[in-house]
């Protein structure tokens, strides 16, 4: 489980335990449990399709401005998905160095 | 200025559900909770009430749909009984612990099995942890008048949490009672227009009903916790309110010939007014019986509870739901626990009565009175007593 920024006092947190700021669910990183592989893009390989993000169910991937797409480790589980989908096999899932 | 009029007292609740102008009405049929819903649902039909009403499938979602409707920003209302009050449950801690300020009539009933379409307090008090504010009327004028008060309670800003109003089935849903219904422009100067402290708005959009991790979990249960405690505060204004403009006043536990009494009957809901019965001639015949009866059972008043039995020498409670293996019943349950803290304590008779709609008469409540009187001279070792269980 992630680390939460900002813990309240019970007399400060929202009514009822609202969120009170729109899509503030991108800070809170949920990475840190992922599975002992993570995926590494070849780029040589890669055409720009976009499965990886596409297919991703954490919006771990973002297109850059020149077309490719980074990874994000904050948001990754290491399920695998993108690699099973690129239809360039441009995704390999390695061992997670300790 | 409003006159009282013979009607049915589950009409009656509905006319107050309408004069208090809610927005939806989310509601399941089931009985006895049914001449409510349906006379609601004539009332949008035909233009009187302009409300939606949502027929929904369950009391799960009718339930549901209301905590929708309120978290929007709508005076939110359903009604329900048993079976279906049960089917509510995991929402009746999703409305609290979210802060969702509706109200719901309970019309009592036993749960099943066997199948019983009868009056006691089994279903309500399956709900007891729940997180609502919880009032029981006596009589059909109070089940009017505590329909209007619960929203007023229920919205204010510093309690937010849902209310049950309790009534008992077909003994008091379902008689002709005389009424008053309050006019349209008192009940508008009660209970102005609901001003909601968070809402589901596109404009300014909040999630409601989110993840509560372990570091925030707790906070969150304190602060419903505090709400809920703090609610009587509100309700004491809210009665205060409701006295000055429609002349009835409301207390969270309230005496009957308690002055001098001896033996208090304690009691809840519509059977109190059979046990006043009793009282009366307990007291024609010299016995120093009186009676006192809880109408705020959640939160319990705990210090109105106190100052109303300082005299008394022997309680005999008088309980409508079976705390199956435990000491009792849930009222006696309370009450035992909250005189754990009193040196000087009366003796409590603890008894289990009425289930399943069997009759509470005026010689039953004599019964237990006279037991009690009896059990409190030698101070007998009891844990309850069950009335009326055929032994042969």
């Amino acid at each position: 489980m992630a680390k939460i920024d900002a813990l309240h006092p019970w007399k400060e947190v929202p009514l009822g335990c609202a969120i009170l700021e729109a899509g503030n669910s991108r800070q809170f990183k949920t990475g840190d449990w992922r599975s002992k592989i993570r995926p590494v893009t070849d780029q040589e390989k890669c055409i720009k399709c976009g499965m990886c993000w596409i297919f991703c169910p954490d919006m771990a991937y973002n297109q850059r401005a020149d077309g490719f797409y980074d990874w994000n480790s904050y948001y990754c589980k290491g399920c695998g998905i993108c690699a099973r989908e690129c239809p360039k096999e441009a995704i390999q899932m390695i061992a997670e160095e300790e | 200025m409003p006159i009282q009029k013979g009607m049915e007292v589950s009409i009656a609740v509905s006319e107050a559900v309408k004069l208090a102008n809610v927005d939806v009405i989310s509601a399941y049929p089931i009985t006895p909770q049914t001449h409510i819903v349906e006379h609601l649902s004539e009332l949008v039909a035909d233009g009187e009430l302009k409300a939606a009403f949502i027929p929904v499938e369950s009391e799960h979602s009718a339930l549901s749909a209301a905590v929708g409707a309120a978290a929007v920003g709508a005076r939110a209302y359903t009604a329900t009984s048993s079976q279906g009050l049960a089917l509510m449950h995991e929402i009746m801690f999703v409305a609290s612990s979210m802060r969702i300020p509706l109200v719901m009539t309970v019309v009592n009933r036993a749960l099943s099995a066997p199948i019983n379409i009868w009056n006691d307090l089994s279903d309500i008090m399956a709900q007891r942890d729940c997180g609502w504010v919880q009032l029981f009327a006596i009589n059909g004028q109070e089940a009017v008048d505590l329909t209007l008060q619960a929203f007023k309670i229920a919205e204010d800003p510093r309690v937010l949490l849902p209310v049950a109003v309790n009534l008992d089935g077909f003994v008091l849903s379902h008689v002709i009672e005389p009424i008053e219904l309050p006019d349209q422009e008192a009940v508008d100067r009660f209970l102005p227009v609901f001003k909601p402290t968070l809402r589901l708005d596109p404009d300014q959009p909040v999630s409601m009903g989110a993840f509560g991790s372990p570091e925030v979990f707790i906070e969150v249960k304190k602060q419903v916790e505090e709400a809920l405690i703090g609610s009587q505060k509100v309700a004491a204004e809210v009665w205060k309110d409701f006295g000055d403009i429609f002349g009835r006043t409301y207390k969270p536990v309230e005496s009957y010939k308690a002055k001098g009494a001896e033996i208090l009957l304690v009691t809840m809901g519509s059977i109190t007014e059979t046990a006043m019965t009793a009282v009366d001639s307990m007291r024609e015949k010299g016995r120093k019986v009186g009676l006192i009866h809880i109408r705020l059972w959640r939160p319990f008043p705990f210090k109105e509870f106190f100052q109303a039995i300082r005299e008394a020498k022997c309680l005999a409670v008088v309980d409508r739901a079976l705390v199956p293996g435990g000491v009792g019943g849930p009222v006696g349950l309370e009450i035992k626990s909250a005189l754990f803290e009193k040196k000087e304590r009366p003796y409590v008779a603890e008894f289990v009565a009425g289930l399943g709609g069997r009759d509470l008469t005026v010689e039953v409540f004599a019964e237990m009175a006279a037991k009690a009187e009896r059990y409190a001279k030698t101070q007998k070792e009891m844990r309850y007593e069950m009335i009326g269980v055929r032994e042969k």
